[in-house]
Order: structure tokens, then C-alpha cells, then sequence
């Protein structure tokens, strides 16, 4: 586990100042500036290409910020990126897992490098709906099964801050309600939500971060944006 | 980091258990090679300097191709991102990918050094056993140590295949003149001459400046 101690009560989740980041010449993003209460989710809406899973991977301690600052659970990127390391979870559209080991042995090789009892994770297989799967390899998984193993990966070790990435695609609605404990609000940590179902993300937020060409389009309690805010994004 | 290192490795070791992608390769090749050159020199045995540098030539190419899939899991299948998020110490991917390589070559090294033997050496070669192992053992420490090097630097290119013999090949050349001086003599026609054992030392110095080398510097290859 981190060795460090954990951000205290009031350290914010997530701070951004005039944060960017480009590739090359491109421009990712550009002059984000937020700050995310401990506990509270955000859902990030944008086009494809407005730059959410930039913005999720520098969060991560993935990408360097190029422009700005940028810091998580109390820890500035990407200077003391290490305090923050083992205390964020991510779930993104890679499933980070072996394709020829098999769901528990991918769990137990990422709850070593966590630190985490192998003890423990028996009961996360069983409340994913993976009890029956667990022993197969990942490659032989159906998209929503990987789906599910995937959200097991991204919790094991009890993050502080959830980085989701639409984590309920290729998810049954019975997938869904099982992952709701790892993963909804009730899990507890701070969540950085991307969504492209304009209601549900919405239902599920506190703030909302709309991005559009990488730009700061919308920051706002998510009670004071509607709908159409979030669709005029995508327009 | 004992931990990370020793669950990378097993992680490691069990992936090529299951999909057999590097060693069967490195060994189809090393085989094959002996048999190219069997027919190609036109000889029923080799000795001396031309052995030591089939059998070195060989083994080094087949490591590069070793070399290519070491980090091809880490990099197509989410295993940079799942390791770089989590709470150790980066070295700890360099140390057991430098030891998954070394016990690649040993496993090839087991079944290619005899077919070399039966293949491309005289009758009473079998003595040179022991002198032979310390020299391999030392050749494979600075090959899996520049090895990993070259091949977490190349994966994150697009042509790593081109790009990590291109890079590694020029950084072993000094273990292959050393390896190829030292088992020379145990090659001679006339039966095993004196070991040089000035070459064991080279091997040791070049495996410990690029240990260390490799220690200080592959925190920066992850970096984005």
C-alpha cells in the first residue's frame, strides 16, 4: 500500500489550474482549472476527441501535464506523482489485465503489486458476478465479464480517487447493479466520471466538467446543469 | 520491491508457459543456425576462434529475438499502465524482466549448447562443461541486463523490431569478443588450452557498469 499518509479531510480530491497538456502540435487540453471536494464525483461530458481521457490519464500520473498545475489527493503531478500512486484507481477503455492468465491470477498479480491480502479478493470475484469465471482466462471472456474484472482490478486496493471511464459499457443491467457497490457513489472515493449518457451522468454527479476542443466549455454544480447543456456539447 | 519483483517475475514466467512466444522461437532459431552453418561452411566439426564465434553469434541473435517480446505483453495488453499506478519501486520491472531474459537464455542455452556440441564440435568436447558455463553465465547476466535496456526503450517505438537489434546489437559487441576470447581455447582442436581468465573478468566488469547503468537510468524509459 502507499506509504505515505493518506490527504486529510479537506485536501481536495482533484485540483486543476490552468492545466494542458498537447501532443506534439496538437493541443489536448487547454486552461482546465477545477477543484474536486473529497467524496464527490464529477462527470466529464465532450465530444470524442475533447480530450476526457487525456485529461484522465494525467490524472492517473500516466501523462505529464505540459501546462498548468495539476494535483491529486494532495500530491502535485508530476513532481510527487509517487504520494499519489497506489491511492487512484482507473478504469479506462483497456481493461489492464493479461489476456493469458485468468481473472484471479490477474487479480492476485495486481493485489501483490498493491500490497493488498489475496485473501480479500474471493469476495470482490463474488460480488463482480465472476465466481464462476474466475478460474478462465481473460481472453476467453465476453466483453462484459472483462468488463467486470477490469472494475475488480481498478478497486482491489481501495483507491481514494475512482478515474472511471465509461465503466458500465458492454455491462448487462444485472453486470451493472453488481458493480454499483465497487463503483457508484455509495463505494465511497472521489470519482472522475466519463459518461456519454447525458442523464445517468448527471444523476450520478456532483459537479459536471464539460469539455469541448479540449477547452473548458462547462464547470458547475451538477444541479445547475441540464440536459441540453450537456448535449449542446456534442453539437 | 522483493514482493513486485517476485510477483512480475511469476506473472512472467506463467505467460510464457501458457503462450510460448519467446523461448521456443529463440531455441527454433539457435538450432537452426547450427545447421546452417554446418552446411553452409561445409565442415563435419569446428574448432577454436570460428566455434566460439558460431556459438556466440548464435546465441546473441537469438536472444535479440528474446529481446523483442519482452515487454510486447506490458505494452499491448495495459501492463505499463497497471504497474506504473501502482505503489513500487519502478526498478523492480527492470530486475525481473533482466532475470525473466536471463533464465530465457539459460532454458535455450540447455538444449542449443549441445545440439552445438553434436552438431559442429569433435568427439570430447563434453569436458569443457564446466569452464563453458561460467562463461555463459556471465555472457547472459550483460546480455539480459543491455537486453531489457534496449527492449523497454524500443517497445514504446513503432518499428521495435528494427529498432531494438539496431541498438542492442553495437552495446553487446564487447560480450561477444569477450565470450568468444574466453571459450576459444576451450574449443582448440588440440583438446581444451588454458582458460584466459582475464575474459571472465571483462564479463564481470561490462556485466556490472551496465547493471548499474541500467539501474540508474530506466526510471526515465517509463516516463511519459
Amino acid at each position: 500500500m502507499a506509504t505515505t499518509a493518506p490527504a486529510t479531510s479537506n485536501t481536495p480530491a482533484v485540483a486543476l489550474e490552468g492545466l494542458g497538456r498537447a501532443y506534439g502540435e496538437r493541443v489536448a487540453l487547454r486552461e482546465i482549472s477545477l477543484t474536486l471536494p473529497p467524496g464527490a464525483t464529477v462527470a466529464v461530458f465532450g465530444a470524442n476527441g475533447a480530450g476526457k481521457t487525456t485529461l484522465l490519464r494525467i490524472l492517473a500520473g500516466l501523462l505529464r501535464p505540459h501546462a498548468g498545475r495539476a494535483t491529486v489527493l494532495g500530491a502535485e503531478l508530476p513532481r510527487e506523482a509517487w504520494k499519489a500512486r497506489g491511492r487512484v484507481g482507473l478504469l479506462g477503455h483497456e481493461p489492464l489485465l493479461y489476456r493469458d492468465l485468468t481473472v484471479r491470477e490477474n487479480l492476485r498479480f495486481h493485489a501483490r503489486l498493491h500490497g493488498v491480502d489475496r485473501d480479500l479478493l474471493p469476495s470482490l470475484i463474488e460480488q463482480a458476478g465472476l465466481a464462476a469465471r474466475a478460474d478462465d482466462p481473460v481472453r476467453t471472456l465476453s466483453r462484459g465479464m472483462t468488463q467486470r474484472a477490469a472494475i475488480c482490478r481498478a478497486v482491489l486496493h481501495a483507491p481514494e480517487l475512482l478515474l472511471l471511464d465509461e465503466p458500465l459499457v458492454n455491462l448487462d443491467p444485472g453486470g451493472a447493479l453488481a458493480v454499483a457497490p465497487l463503483i457508484g457513489r455509495e463505494a465511497g472515493p472521489a470519482r472522475v466520471l466519463i459518461s456519454h449518457d447525458a442523464g445517468l451522468g448527471l444523476a450520478d454527479a456532483d459537479w459536471v466538467l464539460g469539455l469541448r476542443g479540449g477547452r473548458q466549455a462547462i464547470w458547475a454544480p451538477a444541479a445547475q446543469v441540464g440536459l441540453s447543456d450537456v448535449r449542446g456539447l456534442y453539437t | 520491491m522483493k514482493e513486485a519483483v517476485s510477483a512480475l517475475i511469476r506473472k512472467d514466467l506463467r505467460l510464457e508457459l501458457r503462450s510460448f512466444e519467446s523461448v521456443p522461437a529463440m531455441l527454433m532459431f539457435s538450432l537452426s543456425a547450427f545447421v546452417l552453418f554446418r552446411f553452409g561452411l561445409d565442415r563435419s566439426s569446428l574448432a577454436g576462434d570460428l566455434a566460439a564465434g558460431v556459438l556466440w553469434v548464435t546465441l546473441l541473435l537469438a536472444a535479440v529475438l528474446g529481446m523483442n517480446r519482452l515487454f510486447v505483453a506490458e505494452r499491448e495488453q495495459g501492463g505499463f499502465d497497471g504497474f506504473l499506478m501502482a505503489p513500487v519501486d519502478r526498478t523492480a520491472l527492470f530486475v525481473s524482466k533482466a532475470v525473466v531474459l536471463f533464465c530465457f537464455l539459460l532454458a535455450v542455452e540447455l538444449v542449443a549448447v549441445p545440439a552445438f556440441v553434436v552438431l559442429l564440435l569433435g568427439p570430447g568436447a563434453g569436458q569443457l562443461l564446466p569452464e563453458l558455463l561460467a562463461v555463459l553465465l556471465l555472457a547472459d547476466v550483460g546480455i539480459a541486463v543491455v537486453g531489457t535496456l534496449v527492449a523497454a526503450l524500443g517497445v514504446q517505438t513503432r518499428a521495435r523490431d528494427l529498432i531494438i537489434p539496431l541498438m542492442a546489437l553495437p552495446l553487446l559487441v564487447p560480450v561477444v569478443i569477450a565470450s568468444a576470447q574466453a571459450t576459444a581455447p576451450l574449443l582448440a582442436a588440440r583438446g581444451a588450452e588454458a582458460f584466459p581468465e582475464r575474459w571472465l573478468a571483462v564479463l564481470a566488469l561490462y556485466d556490472a557498469v551496465f547493471g548499474l547503468l541500467a539501474y540508474a537510468v530506466f526510471d526515465f524509459l517509463l516516463e511519459d
